[in-house]
């Protein structure tokens, strides 16, 4: 940590004062030369120089094609046989077979990160600008850089830029000489920016060991401080328990899109489908060949493979669902646990059909940029765009669904179906066709569960197998025939076990999770939302 | 007499099978062994082994159809109730490991590179080989009395019941694989050197299990076929067949489940510590939800109900298994797969239900199985 | 009836037995001992297949004393006591000179005895925790001190980024208990406290990493910090997208795992992945005569045998200690003129092959293990690996590591 303060001081230094003259022939020999901690040193001396050559030279770095010879020359790779030095273009005569590439390491991959963002503080791009004051701000903490700071605040235009550097002003001015400047910054830091990072700079203040220069000494000052610091203290674990609330209900939607198929195949159906893990793992090996497909014959439009991926592994998955139901099931309605065999052996074969088709590694799914990435509130409060996503399309297909079942005439024959079949029969429902789709539609679900799988976990033979238990007890938890019943359930479980986690560890809640579960059943042995009324065995 | 019952044999045909049974694994095998090693009748020790696990693996199959045959209570967490009397088992075979492991100490050789200082108070007792034994029962028992007497009393059935049997042995599976709970973790107990004193690997040794193992079965078997005959048994079924019925009756089948659950739950931790010195291994993968699911698929393989159906499914399945990884090892799992649909689609009753047909439409042709 | 059906079923079982052990002996067995369905299909299918293509090619080049090695290919099914079982039929049954197999620790504990037992021979491709020390097995992959603790001296170096506090992250089982305690055990020895080393654990199959990755940039915070990863299989994905969504490069903080290589990141789209670490012994992306060959070898083989997915066919560390041991195997038992396994393993004692990884390896005169060299690596954007850093010899491996207490003054 100290040795990255230190760099980066040092480049904020030099970016804010004169530029210095870079890549000169000994600098290049030295660079030739170190390991890579010293290499990412002298770029970062490097960095502050507005030198074209500079940027030309990191490109070739992060290329990979700059090579050093023991004799501390620099080269490219060659074409041929031919090296060249780099920084003049004159052939070297060197041992061809002495030349070694530079590899780019973490450490200086850092130092090549830090210099192209001292390069972009200078930019006429305010977005240019606000990456690089971001990559910056997390590691500056000489307070000797507050006047330079202040002053790059103050010429900033770019709103979100000036925020960012009005916080590090503030917190720079923590170690400022004028104790009531000092008090002050603590102040407004109680308020905004982030908190545990706050908090972890004023407890580095508060330090008691008497050997830190850097620590405070006016008691007066150490006073206010170690009231803010509670306060801070009580903001971040705020944050952090919302963090928390943010998993468990990522994690539950999760849970409830890989149930919700299974509610309704099992709870209006009364089938228990074990191949329904292997209908989602369907659905996202649907979404490896949709991404296929978009990668082989339009590439320009691949960033919305995922969204085309919907309806082919509804499609896939819910035709694969109906084939089962005609195959198997159709024989076995009204014998749940020989279904629940059945269909099991189905799931052995359908991971095998898998394993020899695709191979039993993993295959690869990609997310698209728009998946990627996070929203930051706060360090510990960090709310990533594809979880975002999926709790979404969760909310999106559980409404969907609702909506399918309470409005439509499909939904309708199969309700009807569900409550008396024989009735229903009278009627004109041609019921086995229900049968046959409303399977069809949960299988579908499935499919879909699958493609929002794909973008958090991997896409394999097994997905599915890890995923029948938990699935299944979202719907015992939830009651049988309940959307309501799979909703509440699967946010609940979510939540507990990340509520749980931090507490116990996660070995420890998912045990936990599984006896609560148990013991839940006792009391309410047809779940949270049971069919009202007169049931009959 | 309704259909189902009919799927319990004959108290003859039991006694046909049992002594043809006893016949082959207590008489002709044994004396097999005898032969010197190269001749070609003469059963190696790996196919003693192997007949020795099969039928550990029967035994564990007759319990479940004690509780799923007789009285329709599906659970899908039998490999619990194994794996417990297993590591019940396995920890007397660990202890008499003495000081042969490979840190020469009093301690298990996990514990001491794991930096167990002593060993945890449940393993008190362990040393002595009637506590083990004793233990490989009560334990799953106790287990099996806890959660079941909740579970029943609650009215748990059907496919709820199954579900939270997958619950309960996923948790432990969890539970085991830890460190900290002093089993060993995931590697479980291996490299067990002796039983009773002797050698665990010598030929008479082998020899001895396998023909304990056959008793077991056998013992197991009549004890099965006679409780199904008695007024217990009957009400077993009356609470498979109809449980609300019963109820109104006046009968409260709660104490009945609870009895069978026990027993049963009993019956699989014998085959699992019969099984663990065979095998050489006990760890917590014979409690994955797989492996319950698929006692539950050579019952219905063999036919549930029917006692000696089971045997057969867990043959069938197990003889399949060891032959089909060996010749076509991609292959297996098609095959099994498609086993379990073939006879839970067309053979309701199992193999034995076949086989019974089969020989009946032969006695009185045309006549109804 | 039901008896004759019983009696028969057993009858055509031990039948088919009988028959396995008539096979005529013009071959030399060897027996193939990994899991091609179940949870480690995963991992053990692409040893397989190795051990396979490295028999072709020794029977391409006139085989062993004379005859052609005739691989026997068996499937556990991931099941641990299927494994035991297989291997004393593989033994007692196919009479196989030697086999090759397992990966997980609990696999080879589960046949450990069983090769004990019955003097037979097992070579074992995969790095693990050691605390072992069999006759009976030769340990191609790496011991602790062949991978875990040298990736941990390259992060605390100035080169590796200087890493003060440790998160020792691992699925919950012996393998990663073992190696954190005795990472532990190294780490005071070089002075870190307690306080900046945080452990946590996972249950397996866990796939919901937000509070974890939340936890280690809670911990980040208090200064540079690493991760150590002996999170097993499937997991890695789920927590390696989670790294990246929760915006953790490998510049801040940096992940080296145990248990990750180019086969198990096939499937990861490694772009925000870049800079994050793996220690082996061999990389795929390592350039020498050697491995060029063994990998076009390898290529050409899969296509040839109609592997899915041949064109993306990869290479790693198990696989090349499989490549390693059977070679190996095949000069001693030349060396030694016959299969018998006391004379192999005699003849095996510092024996050399020139391997995919540039080194020339030696089997250890007495511990069974091989000398490698320890390569540390970062992910590149397409899934390969540079190395970054590697042991400029090999180095002898520890199976009995001195940070466990048990083991003061044990001999290897």
């Amino acid at each position: 940590m100290r040795f990255l303060s230190s760099a980066c001081s040092l480049l904020l230094a030099l970016m804010f004062a004169c530029p210095a003259q870079a890549l000169v022939p000994e600098d290049l020999k030295a660079f030739a030369e170190g390991g890579p901690f010293e290499r990412s040193e002298l770029i970062s001396t490097w960095a502050s120089s507005q030198d074209t050559a500079l940027t030309a030279f990191l490109d070739a770095l992060e290329e990979g094609s700059l090579g050093a010879f023991p004799s501390g020359l620099l080269a490219r790779t060659p074409d041929g046989e031919e090296f060249r030095e780099w920084h003049t273009d004159t052939l070297i005569h060197e041992d061809p077979m002495t030349w070694e590439g530079i590899m780019v390491s973490n450490v200086l991959r850092a130092g090549v990160e830090r210099a192209r963002a001292s390069q972009g503080l200078a930019s006429s791009d305010p977005a240019v600008r606000r990456e690089a004051v971001e990559a910056l701000r997390s590691a500056a903490s000489d307070p000797a850089m507050l006047e330079v700071v202040e002053r790059a605040r103050d010429r900033e235009t770019d709103a979100t830029t000036k925020a960012l550097l009005q916080d590090l002003t503030r917190r720079l001015a923590l170690s400022a000489t004028d104790p009531e400047r000092r008090i002050a910054a603590a102040r407004a830091l109680q308020q905004s920016g982030d908190a545990s990072t706050n908090f972890k700079l004023l407890q580095g203040l508060l330090s008691t060991d008497e050997s830190d220069d850097a620590r405070e000494t006016d008691p007066k000052v150490r006073a206010v401080f170690q009231s803010i610091s509670t306060s801070l203290e009580a903001r971040a674990a705020f944050f952090e328990f919302l963090g928390h609330i943010f998993a468990g209900i990522s994690l539950g939607s999760i849970l409830v899109l890989t149930a919700l198929g299974l509610a309704i195949t099992y709870g209006l159906l009364g089938v228990i489908n074990m191949a329904h893990g292997e209908l989602v793992m369907i659905g996202a090996y649907t979404t490896f060949l949709v991404q296929g497909i978009f990668r082989s014959w339009l590439p320009e439009l691949e960033w919305m493979y995922v969204i085309a991926a919907l309806p082919a592994a509804f499609a896939v998955s819910g035709l694969v669902g109906i084939a089962l139901e005609r195959l198997i099931l159709r024989h076995l309605y009204g014998r749940p646990l020989e279904s629940l065999l059945a269909t099991w052996g189905a799931s052995l074969i359908l991971i095998q059909c898998v394993r020899s088709l695709f191979g039993p590694q993993n295959v690869e799914v990609s997310s698209p940029s728009w998946l990627s990435g996070a929203i930051e509130l706060q360090t510990n409060l960090v709310l990533p765009w594809n979880r975002l996503a999926i709790i979404a399309f969760s909310a999106i297909v559980l409404i969907c669904t609702g909506l399918v079942l309470s409005r439509s005439r499909f939904g309708l024959f199969v309700r009807a179906t569900t409550q008396n079949r024989a009735m229903a029969r009278c009627t004109g429902v041609r019921t086995d066709l229900v049968d046959m789709l409303a399977f069809g539609f949960g299988s579908g679900l499935a499919g879909l569960a699958g493609v929002a799988l794909s973008q958090v976990g991997n896409v394999g033979p097994d997905l599915g197998q890890a995923r029948i238990i938990d699935s299944f007890l979202v719907v015992v938890v939830g009651g049988v025939g309940q959307l309501a019943g799979a909703l509440w359930a699967g946010l609940g479980l979510g939540m507990f076990s990340k509520i749980l986690e931090p507490l116990s560890g996660a070995v420890m809640a998912k045990i936990a999770l599984l006896v609560v579960i148990i013991l839940f059943i006792q009391k309410r042995p047809q779940g949270l939302f049971a069919l009202k009324g007169r049931q009959a065995e | 007499m309704p259909e189902a019952l009919s799927q319990l044999p004959s108290r003859k045909t039991i006694r046909h099978f049992l002594s043809w049974f006893a016949g082959i694994s207590m008489v002709l095998v044994p004396l097999l062994r005898l032969l010197p090693e190269t001749t070609f009748l003469h059963p190696s020790d790996y196919t003693v082994t192997w007949l020795g696990k099969i039928i550990c693996y029967m035994v564990l199959a007759l319990s479940l159809d004690l509780v799923w045959g007789l009285a329709g209570i599906l659970s899908l967490g039998h490999g619990l109730f194994f794996a417990l009397g297993g590591y019940a088992f396995g920890m007397y075979l660990m202890r008499s490991i003495g000081r042969d492991g490979v840190y020469q100490s009093d301690l298990p050789d996990f514990m001491v590179f794991l930096d167990w200082k002593e060993l945890p108070w449940y393993w008190t007792g362990t040393q002595h080989f009637a506590w083990a034994a004793i233990l490989a029962i009560a334990l799953p028992s106790a287990v099996a009395f806890v959660f079941g007497f909740f579970a029943f009393r609650s009215r748990i059935k059907g496919v709820y019941f199954s579900i939270i049997t997958q619950a309960l042995t996923f948790a432990a599976m969890l539970l085991f694989f830890r460190n900290e709970t002093g089993f060993g973790g995931n590697n479980g107990f291996t490299d067990f050197k002796r039983i009773l004193g002797y050698d665990i690997t010598a030929p008479t040794t082998r020899t001895i299990l396998f023909m304990l193992s056959a008793i077991l079965l056998s013992a197991a078997l009549w004890g099965s076929s006679l409780l199904a005959r008695t007024r217990f048994g009957r009400i077993l079924t009356a609470v498979r067949d109809a449980e609300a019925r019963l109820r109104f009756c006046g009968y409260e089948p709660l104490g009945f489940k609870l009895a069978i659950w026990t027993l049963s739950a009993g019956l699989a931790g014998l085959a699992g510590a019969l099984y663990v010195p065979q095998v050489g291994i006990i760890n917590p993968s014979e409690m994955s939800a797989a492996n319950s699911i698929e006692v539950a698929i050579w019952v219905a393989v063999g036919g549930r109900g029917s006692l000696v159906g089971p045997l057969a499914g867990a043959g069938i399945v197990n003889v399949g298994k060891s032959w089909l990884t060996a010749t076509v090892p991609d292959l297996w799992l098609y095959a099994l797969g498609f086993l379990f649909i073939l006879v839970t689609l067309f053979l309701p009753h199992g193999v034995v239900g076949l086989v019974g047909r089969l020989s009946s439409s032969r006695s009185t042709p045309g006549g109804k199985a | 009836m039901k008896l004759i059906q019983h009696g028969a079923i057993k009858a055509a079982a031990l039948s088919i037995l009988a028959a396995a052990t008539t096979m005529a002996e013009e071959t030399i067995k060897v027996g193939v001992l990994h899991s091609l369905s179940g949870t480690m299909a995963i991992s053990e299918t692409s040893l397989k297949n190795t051990a396979l293509m490295a028999i072709e090619e020794i029977n391409a080049a006139g085989g062993v004393l004379g005859k052609k090695l005739e691989p026997v290919v068996v499937d556990p099914a991931s099941n641990w006591p299927l494994f035991a079982e297989k291997a004393r039929q593989l033994i007692t049954q196919d009479k196989v000179a030697v086999t090759f197999g397992c990966w997980t620790s609990v696999s080879r504990k589960s046949v450990l005895p069983v090769y004990e037992e019955l003097d037979a021979l097992l070579f074992y491709p995969v790095q693990y925790e050691g605390e072992e020390l069999s006759q009976n097995v030769f340990y191609t992959g790496a011991a602790p001190n062949q991978q875990a603790i040298p990736a941990v001296e390259y992060l605390m170096s100035k080169a590796g980024g200087g890493a003060k506090r440790w998160v020792l992250l691992g699925t919950d089982y012996v393998y990663p208990r073992t190696t954190n305690k005795i990472l532990r055990a190294f780490l005071h020895s070089k002075g870190v406290a307690d306080a900046d080393i945080l452990e946590e654990y996972t249950p397996f199959g866990h796939s919901d990493y937000q509070t974890i990755v939340a936890n280690v940039k809670k911990f980040a915070q208090g200064g540079k910090t690493a991760v150590v990863s002996t999170i097993n299989g499937d997991s890695n994905i789920p927590f390696y997208k989670e790294l990246g969504n929760q915006g953790i490069k490998a510049t801040q903080i940096p992940v080296v795992a145990f248990s990750v290589g180019e086969e198990e990141l096939r499937g990861v789209d490694t772009k925000p992945l870049v800079g994050h670490l793996a220690a082996w012994n061999y990389f795929q992306s390592v350039k020498n005569p050697v491995n060029a060959a063994f990998i076009k070898k390898y290529k050409e083989w899969a296509v040839a045998n109609k592997i899915p997915n041949a064109a993306t066919v990869v290479t790693n560390d198990p696989m090349e200690a499989t490549y390693v041991g059977i070679n190996m195997w095949a000069k001693a038992v030349a060396k030694a003129g016959t299969t018998e396994v006391g004379a192999v393993r005699k003849a095996m004692s510092g024996m050399t092959f020139k391997a995919p990884s540039g080194f020339t390896l030696t089997m250890d005169a007495t511990n069974h293990h091989l000398h490698k060299p320890v390569m540390i690596a970062e992910v590149r954007a397409d899934g390969q690996f540079n190395v970054v850093w590697k042991t400029p010899a090999p180095i002898r491996a520890q199976p009995w590591s001195p940070y466990i207490e048990g083991n003061k003054g044990k001999k290897d």
